[in-house]
C-alpha cells in the first residue's frame, strides 16, 4: 500500500488529471464559497463587527477588540444556562436516542406478523418527513389554549385550560418526547438493517440448544450490534454542542416564557443575530464552532481506536 | 416439489421448519403488537387531526375548537386558499422550483465530486479528500455563514439562497464516492480510456447510467430537504414573493394576520378579511397541501433511504 502511494506520488501529471480536476471544479467551488470562507470569516468573534457597505469592506474597517466578545458573552447569566440546557437535552436525547430505538428494532424483529411489522415500521418512519414547521403546526393542534385537542379534553372533564406555552415545567419532558417522536422511526430502521444482517443460523443453533428468546437478544443480537451502537453513540456524542434548531425554535412557537428550558446554543445565536448584537451571536457561534470540533475530533479517534473501519476519518 | 406446494399453501404468517418454535410466545407477541400500534399511532394521529381540521368549517372551529371529527365539514379552508391562488400558487412554485432545481444542481454537484474522489492515483485525491473532510468536523457557523452568504456572495432574497447552501453536503459526497468505488468495476472504465474517450463521458455516458440507485438515493435526501426547507427561508429571505410553502406556513403559524395581509384587496381592508377568512381551516389546509405529497411518496422511496443510509455507514 505504502509501495504503491509511492508509485502514484512520482507519476506525472497527465491528461487524466486534468480532466478529473476540470470534473471535480464546481463542487471545489462550492466547498470554497459555501464552507471554507465562513470557516475564514469565523474570526470577526474577534472584531466589533459593524455593516458598512460590503463584507469585505466592513470586515477590513470594523476594529479588533480581541476577547471583549467573549468577555461580554460571559459576563451574562444566558450563557450558562444555554450551555446547560444545550448539553442537558442532549445527554439525555443520546442516551435514549440509542436506547429506545435499538429495542425498538429488536422488538419489531421479533413480531410473529412481518406485513404487520412493515406497517408499524412505515408508519414511524413518517415523522421523520415532516419539517419542523409542520411538526409546530401539528403540536400547536394539540396545545393551543383556546382551540387545542388537549385543553378541549380538559374541559369535557370539568377542568381548566392551562397555557400550554406558558407552562414552564411541562416542557423540558415534552421536547424530550417530541425528539423521540421524530426520530424513533429513523433510528429503528438503521438498527433493523443490523439485525436482517444477522445470520439467522446462529439462532436456529441457539434455539435447538434451549436458548430463550432473551437469551438470544442477551447473547446473539446485541453483541453483534455493539459496534453500530457505540459507534452511532460516539457519533451522537461528537455533536453535544450542537441542538435541533427546529425542536427548540419552532415547537415551543419562540414562546418568551419558555425561555430558560428551551433556549439552546442554535437558538441563542439566532435570536442575538437577528437582534443584530453581532458580537454575542459571534462569540457563541465561535464557542460552538471550536468545541464542536474538538469534540466531534475526539470522538472520532476513539472510534478509530474500537474499530478502524468505522473512523469518520 | 411437494414441500414447495407445502409451504406456499401455508399461512404467510407461520414460518416454515423451526422458525415456528424459536420465536416470541403468542401473548408477548399480542403486547408488542398493542405497544407498537400505539407507537404507530402517535406518528400519525397528529397529521389524521391536522386534516380533519382543514376540513372543518371555522365557525364550529371557534365555538368547538380543534376535534378529530368535523362537528360540521365544510371545504372552506380550501376554498379560500383556492381564492388566494396567487399567493398559494406563487409559493407552491417557489417550493416546486427550489426543489426540483436544487435536487438536479445538488445531484450533479455531488456526484462528479464522488466520482472524482473514487479514482484511484488520481494526482488531487489526498487535497479533494480533506476539501471534503474538513468540512464534516469544522464549520463557520451561523454568523459568520449568515454574513458570508448574505454580505459578499449575495444571496439576500434572491431563490439561490434556498438553493445553493444546501446543494452539497459531505456526507452525500461520500455515500456516491462509496458506491462508486465499490460497484463501477474498474476495467470498464480503463477500456473507455483505451478506446480515448474522456473523462468527461465516461462519467456521464457510463458511470451516471449504471449508477441509478445511488442517483436515486442522493436525489430523495436532496428533494426532501429542499421541499422541507424553511430555515434557509427565515434567515434570508424577507420578500413575501419568494416565500416558499414552508416559509409561507411558518409566517402564518407565528402571525395570521400576513395571509390576510396579503389577501387584502381593493375595497376590502386587512382587518375586514382578517374577520371574514377561515383563519384556522386555511392555516392547517396548508399544512396539508405541504404534507400529502410527502405522505403519498416516501411509503414507495423508503428503501432507497434505508439503501442510502447502510451504504453511508460503509466508508469505502
Amino acid at each position: 500500500m505504502a509501495k504503491e502511494r509511492k508509485k502514484i506520488k512520482r507519476r506525472r501529471w497527465n491528461r487524466d488529471d486534468t480532466e478529473l480536476t476540470l470534473l471535480a471544479l464546481p463542487t471545489t467551488i462550492w466547498y470554497f464559497l459555501f464552507s471554507f470562507l465562513p470557516m475564514f470569516g469565523i474570526i470577526i468573534a474577534f472584531k466589533s463587527f459593524r455593516i458598512n457597505g460590503g463584507f469585505i469592506k466592513s470586515f477590513l474597517t470594523s476594529d479588533w477588540i480581541g476577547f471583549d466578545n467573549f468577555k461580554f458573552l460571559f459576563s451574562t447569566k444566558d450563557i450558562w444556562l444555554i450551555l446547560r440546557n444545550t448539553l442537558g437535552y442532549n445527554i439525555i436525547f443520546i442516551i435514549l436516542g440509542v436506547v429506545v430505538p435499538v429495542a425498538a428494532a429488536i422488538a419489531i424483529g421479533q413480531l410473529h406478523s412481518k406485513r404487520l411489522a412493515k406497517v408499524y415500521q412505515t408508519a414511524m418512519f413518517m415523522p421523520h418527513f415532516l419539517s419542523w414547521v409542520v411538526v409546530a403546526a401539528l403540536v400547536w393542534a394539540f396545545l393551543s389554549f383556546d382551540k387545542g385537542l388537549v385543553n378541549n379534553l380538559l374541559e369535557s372533564m370539568g377542568k381548566d385550560r392551562v397555557q400550554w406555552y406558558m407552562k414552564k415545567e411541562m416542557w423540558p419532558p415534552f421536547l424530550v418526547f417530541m425528539n423521540l417522536w421524530k426520530s424513533v422511526g429513523y433510528g429503528m430502521v438503521v438498527y433493523l438493517a443490523t439485525i436482517t444482517g444477522i445470520d439467522k443460523t446462529y439462532y436456529e443453533a441457539a434455539g435447538i440448544d434451549g436458548a430463550t428468546i432473551w437469551q438470544q437478544i442477551r447473547y446473539i443480537t446485541l453483541p453483534l450490534m455493539k459496534n453500530v451502537i457505540i459507534m452511532m453513540f460516539i457519533m451522537k456524542v461528537g455533536g453535544i454542542f450542537y441542538s435541533d434548531f427546529g425542536l427548540f425554535y419552532q415547537v415551543p412557537r419562540d414562546s418568551n416564557s419558555l425561555y430558560n428550558v428551551v433556549y439552546t446554543l442554535d437558538v441563542y445565536v439566532y435570536k442575538q443575530l437577528r437582534t443584530s448584537t453581532t458580537g454575542m451571536a459571534a462569540a457563541a457561534a465561535f464557542m460552538q464552532s471550536v468545541a464542536g470540533c474538538i469534540t466531534i475530533l475526539t470522538a472520532n479517534a476513539i472510534v478509530r481506536k474500537i474499530d478502524r473501519d468505522s473512523a469518520m476519518i | 416439489m411437494g414441500e414447495s406446494i407445502a409451504t406456499t399453501k401455508r399461512r404467510k404468517n407461520d414460518p416454515e421448519g423451526f422458525d415456528r418454535f424459536n420465536r416470541v410466545s403468542k401473548p408477548t407477541n399480542f403486547l408488542l403488537n398493542i405497544i407498537f400500534t400505539l407507537m404507530a399511532l402517535s406518528c400519525v394521529i397528529p397529521v389524521v387531526l391536522v386534516v380533519a381540521i382543514s376540513f372543518s368549517a371555522e365557525q364550529s372551529i371557534t365555538e368547538y375548537g380543534y376535534h378529530f371529527i368535523p362537528r360540521v365539514f365544510s371545504l372552506e379552508g380550501y376554498t379560500f386558499l383556492l381564492s388566494q391562488s396567487r399567493m398559494i400558487l406563487r409559493a407552491l412554485g417557489v417550493s416546486v422550483f427550489v426543489t426540483v432545481v436544487g435536487t438536479i444542481i445538488g445531484v450533479l454537484l455531488t456526484t462528479l465530486m464522488g466520482y472524482v474522489l473514487s479514482r484511484p492515483g488520481y494526482k488531487l485525491n489526498g487535497f479533494l479528500t480533506m476539501v471534503v473532510f474538513i468540512p464534516m468536523v469544522f464549520n463557520g457557523g451561523l454568523v459568520s455563514t449568515y454574513f458570508v452568504n448574505s454580505q459578499f456572495l449575495g444571496l439576500k432574497n434572491t431563490l439561490w439562497a434556498l438553493i445553493l447552501p444546501l446543494a452539497v453536503s459531505s456526507f452525500n459526497v461520500i455515500i456516491c464516492r462509496t458506491f462508486f468505488k465499490t460497484t463501477v468495476p474498474e476495467s470498464l472504465i480503463e477500456s473507455a480510456k483505451m478506446d480515448g474517450a474522456t473523462q468527461y463521458s465516461i462519467f456521464f455516458r457510463i458511470v451516471l447510467p449504471i449508477s441509478l440507485p445511488v442517483l436515486a438515493t442522493i436525489g430523495l435526501f436532496l428533494s426532501f430537504a429542499y421541499w422541507n426547507d424553511w430555515y434557509q427561508s427565515m434567515l434570508y429571505i424577507d420578500d413575501n414573493k419568494l416565500l416558499s410553502l414552508q416559509a409561507l406556513l411558518n409566517a402564518i403559524l407565528t402571525n395570521i394576520q400576513m395571509l390576510a395581509k396579503n389577501a387584502a384587496t381593493i375595497g376590502v381592508s386587512a382587518a375586514e378579511m382578517l374577520a371574514k377568512m377561515p383563519q384556522e381551516a386555511a392555516r392547517m389546509a396548508i399544512v396539508v397541501l405541504i404534507v400529502l405529497p410527502i405522505a403519498c411518496a416516501y411509503p414507495y422511496f423508503q428503501k432507497y433511504f434505508i439503501s442510502g443510509l447502510t451504504v453511508g455507514a460503509v466508508k469505502g
